[in-house]
């Protein structure tokens, strides 16, 4: 069973290496958007130090969001969606593979640049061990929720837009919690609790957005 | 439908499928024992790959039950998987990936593993030797098609629910293609497939599943 599962992420992973390209474009664009900030801004520390937790993390929202559709869309329209439908392992299982695959390439990468970034805001030290952390525990939650969406979306005209709609309502907790705990930190509160909650939310994630996802995957491959 | 002897190991009894406000299939039944085939014929658009997808359970029937074994298969069920082995219109390839790579993450994907070097016997036999290691997307219509055939060789799977498997291929292919299936049958596997072709497999006359485009309104 485990071995089924490997192989998809090992899978997915050599896709992904192979089409480079495509995978750096989603973090290129967290980048440019977190480096826009503080050029319309004005270059007060004290402004950006106030301002720059949330704008990374927004930042990151929306990379995810950019990231998600290729989720499951390639393997829809070359038909291994189907492999995976007809697979004797648990759907849901796979699915959550091919999420923890998707947030590798897409997720991760958010989480290891954002340091950099945080710099760029002035954040302290503290202030940037918060950020990597509630990133850490909060991009795998994007990945988590957005399948939901990927997959309910799939096959659908205009589902790039109608994903955002659906999937954005549900990152406002992380958003909170996530740009909440870097604040908590800055102002000396410390951080605990925020990075709780969001360690609360990816436990309640894992456990029921692969069965949902999978359940939406049944659906897009009866129509 | 006649010419089945033994027990039967798979049955469709009264299938039915509405698309929209039409009745696409209509009360089908059949019965299919091991080492028999089945030709599902029909013009296009008449529902020959919907009732391909009814049986494999991608799609739910509106009526009717698929039965396995003496088991009734209502959607979720390993076993009826387990001995499933389904190839649509997509092949399901990777553009990224080779031959060789894609038949042993199919393969794994079933929960039977296979060696690299089986691998590359499946697809020499099926006289892709010079591109088992090209990514698919070099491949052209008909090589894509044998790679995706090729993973029938290293299946386990006792049914094989095959839609136009004989599209895009050339005519070495398509004898290739045959023997694959002749020994499969042999073997005492099952076998369903669709295609607008005659298809003779050696000394096994298969039964004739045929599906009409009379509208009829539900």
């Amino acid at each position: 069973m485990s071995d089924a599962a490997w192989c998809l992420i090992q899978r997915d992973l050599r896709i992904a290496w192979r089409r480079r390209g495509g995978v750096l474009l989603a973090l290129c664009f967290f980048v440019l958007i977190a480096l826009l900030f503080p050029l319309g801004i004005g270059p007060e520390a004290k402004t950006l130090r106030l301002i720059g937790p949330g704008i990374i993390w927004v930042s990151a929202l929306l990379a995810s969001l950019l990231a998600l559709p290729h989720l499951f869309a390639a393997d829809y329209q070359d038909g291994s969606l189907e492999h995976l439908l007809l697979a004797p392992q648990p759907l849901a299982w796979l699915v959550l593979n091919k999420i923890v695959a998707h947030w590798l390439i897409t997720g991760l990468p958010l989480v290891l640049v954002a340091p950099v970034l945080g710099l760029q805001y002035t954040l302290s030290g503290a202030g940037l061990w918060t950020l990597v952390a509630a990133l850490l525990l909060g991009t795998p939650i994007l990945s988590l929720f957005g399948a939901i969406g990927a997959a309910l979306t799939l096959g659908l005209r205009s589902g790039g837009t109608l994903l955002a709609l659906l999937v954005l309502p549900l990152y406002v907790p992380v958003l909170i919690f996530g740009a909440g705990a870097v604040e908590a930190t800055a102002s000396g509160l410390g951080e605990q609790a925020h990075l709780s909650l969001l360690g609360g939310l990816l436990i309640l994630a894992l456990l029921g957005t692969p069965v949902a996802t999978a359940a939406a995957l049944r659906l897009a491959a009866e129509s | 439908m006649s010419g089945t002897s033994g027990h039967p190991v798979l049955q469709a009894r009264q299938l039915c499928y509405c698309r929209g406000e039409r009745l696409l299939i209509h009360s089908l039944s059949f019965a299919l024992s091991a080492g028999h085939w089945i030709h599902v014929r029909g013009q296009n658009g008449s529902g020959k790959t919907t009732l391909l997808r009814l049986l494999a359970g991608l799609l739910p029937a509106e009526s009717g039950e698929v039965v396995w074994q003496g088991r009734i298969i209502r959607g979720q069920c390993a076993a009826y998987r387990q001995a499933l082995c389904y190839l649509g219109h997509a092949n399901g390839l990777k553009d990224e990936l080779t031959p060789v790579e894609h038949l042993c993450w199919t393969a794994a994907l079933r929960g039977a593993p296979v060696s690299t070097a089986k691998a590359r016997q499946a697809l020499n036999r099926l006289g892709l030797r010079q591109q088992a290691d090209l990514p698919c997307q070099n491949l052209s219509q008909g090589q894509k098609r044998r790679v995706a055939l090729a993973s029938l060789s290293n299946t386990q799977a006792t049914l094989w629910l095959l839609d136009e498997p004989f599209n895009a291929l050339d005519r070495a292919a398509c004898q290739q293609l045959q023997h694959l299936l002749e020994q499969h049958l042999v073997q005492g596997g099952l076998l369903i497939l669709s295609s607008h072709q005659d298809v003779t497999l050696a000394g096994i006359s298969p039964q004739q599943v045929t599906l009409s485009t009379t509208p009829d309104h539900v």
